[in-house]
C-alpha cells in the first residue's frame, strides 16, 4: 500500500482532524484509571446510601475518601465529556455542533470544579 | 407481478420492524446510552457532594429523595449503568488491543459482559448494605 503522506506529516502523526490520538488515547486512559475507582465507589454509594449528614461529612473528610473521591469524579467528568463530545459530533453538525460540545465541556468542569470545593471544605472544615 | 400472486415465504429485507437486533448492536447501543446516562448522573453525584459541603437542612431534603422508592430504583440503576459500561469497555480495550474479533468470541463476551454486570450491580449492593 502507497503512502502518500510527506514525510514530515508522518513524523508529526497528527493526521487529518490536526491533533492525532490524543482524542481516542485519553479516553482509554482515563477508563484504565476508572475501572478500580468505579468498583470502589458503587460499593461507597451504597454505603452511603441511606446514611445521615454527619455520617456522609465524616466519609467524605477522610483523607483517603477525599482523594479517592476527587479522582472518581475528576476523572469521570473528563471521561463523560470525551465520550459525549463523540457523541455530539455523531448527530451534530456545524454551528450547533461547537456550541454543544463547548457547553458540555463548561458543564463538566463546573460541577467537577463544584464538588472538589465542597470535598474540600468537609475535609479541611470550611 | 401483481401483489396478490406475489410468493409470500420471501424473506423480507431488515426493517426496524421485521428485525431482531443482534447481541452485538444491542451492547453498542447500550454502551452509548449507558455512557449518556452516567454523564448526567456524575452532575448529581457531584451536586450531591456540593448538598453535603452546605448546611444539613438542604442535605437532608436532597437525600430525602435518594432514600425514596424512586431514589433507590435510580441507584440500582446508576450501579448497572456503571458496571456495564465498566465491563463492556473492558471488552473495548480488549478489542483495541487487537483480541476477541471473531463473531463467535464476540458473541460470546457479549453474553459474558451482561452477566458480570447483572452479578457486580448485586454484590455491590450486597456488600454496601453490609459495610454500612
Amino acid at each position: 500500500m502507497n503512502d502518500t503522506r510527506t514525510p514530515l506529516s508522518r513524523a508529526r502523526g497528527l493526521g487529518s482532524a490536526k491533533e492525532g490520538v490524543h482524542h481516542w488515547w485519553m479516553q482509554r486512559i482515563t477508563a484504565i484509571a476508572l475501572i478500580p475507582l468505579v468498583v470502589w465507589f458503587a460499593i461507597s454509594l451504597v454505603m452511603m446510601s441511606g446514611a445521615d449528614y454527619a455520617v456522609v461529612r465524616a466519609w467524605i473528610g477522610s483523607p483517603l475518601v477525599m482523594v479517592l473521591l476527587i479522582l472518581t469524579i475528576g476523572i469521570g467528568l473528563h471521561h463523560g465529556q470525551l465520550g459525549l463530545q463523540v457523541v455530539w459530533e455523531d448527530y451534530t453538525d456545524g454551528g450547533l455542533r461547537v456550541a454543544m460540545i463547548v457547553l458540555t465541556k463548561f458543564i463538566a468542569v463546573l460541577f467537577g470544579l463544584g464538588a472538589i470545593v465542597g470535598i474540600m471544605r468537609i475535609g479541611f472544615g470550611g | 407481478m401483481s401483489v396478490a400472486n406475489r410468493p409470500t415465504n420471501r424473506p423480507l429485507s431488515p426493517h426496524l420492524q421485521v428485525y431482531r437486533l443482534p447481541m452485538l448492536a444491542i451492547l453498542s447501543i447500550l454502551h452509548r446510552a449507558t455512557g449518556i446516562a452516567l454523564s448526567i448522573g456524575a452532575l448529581y453525584l457531584a451536586t450531591w457532594v456540593m448538598y453535603a459541603a452546605s448546611n444539613p437542612h438542604a442535605y437532608s431534603l436532597f437525600q430525602s429523595f435518594n432514600s425514596s422508592i424512586v431514589g433507590r430504583i435510580v441507584l440500582g440503576g446508576w450501579l448497572f449503568s456503571a458496571f456495564f459500561h465498566l465491563c463492556n469497555g473492558i471488552r473495548h480495550l480488549f478489542w483495541d488491543a487487537g483480541y476477541g474479533f471473531e463473531l463467535k468470541d464476540a458473541d460470546r463476551s457479549a453474553w459474558i459482559v451482561v452477566v458480570v454486570s447483572l452479578v457486580a450491580t448485586a454484590a455491590s449492593w450486597v456488600v454496601g448494605l453490609r459495610l454500612m
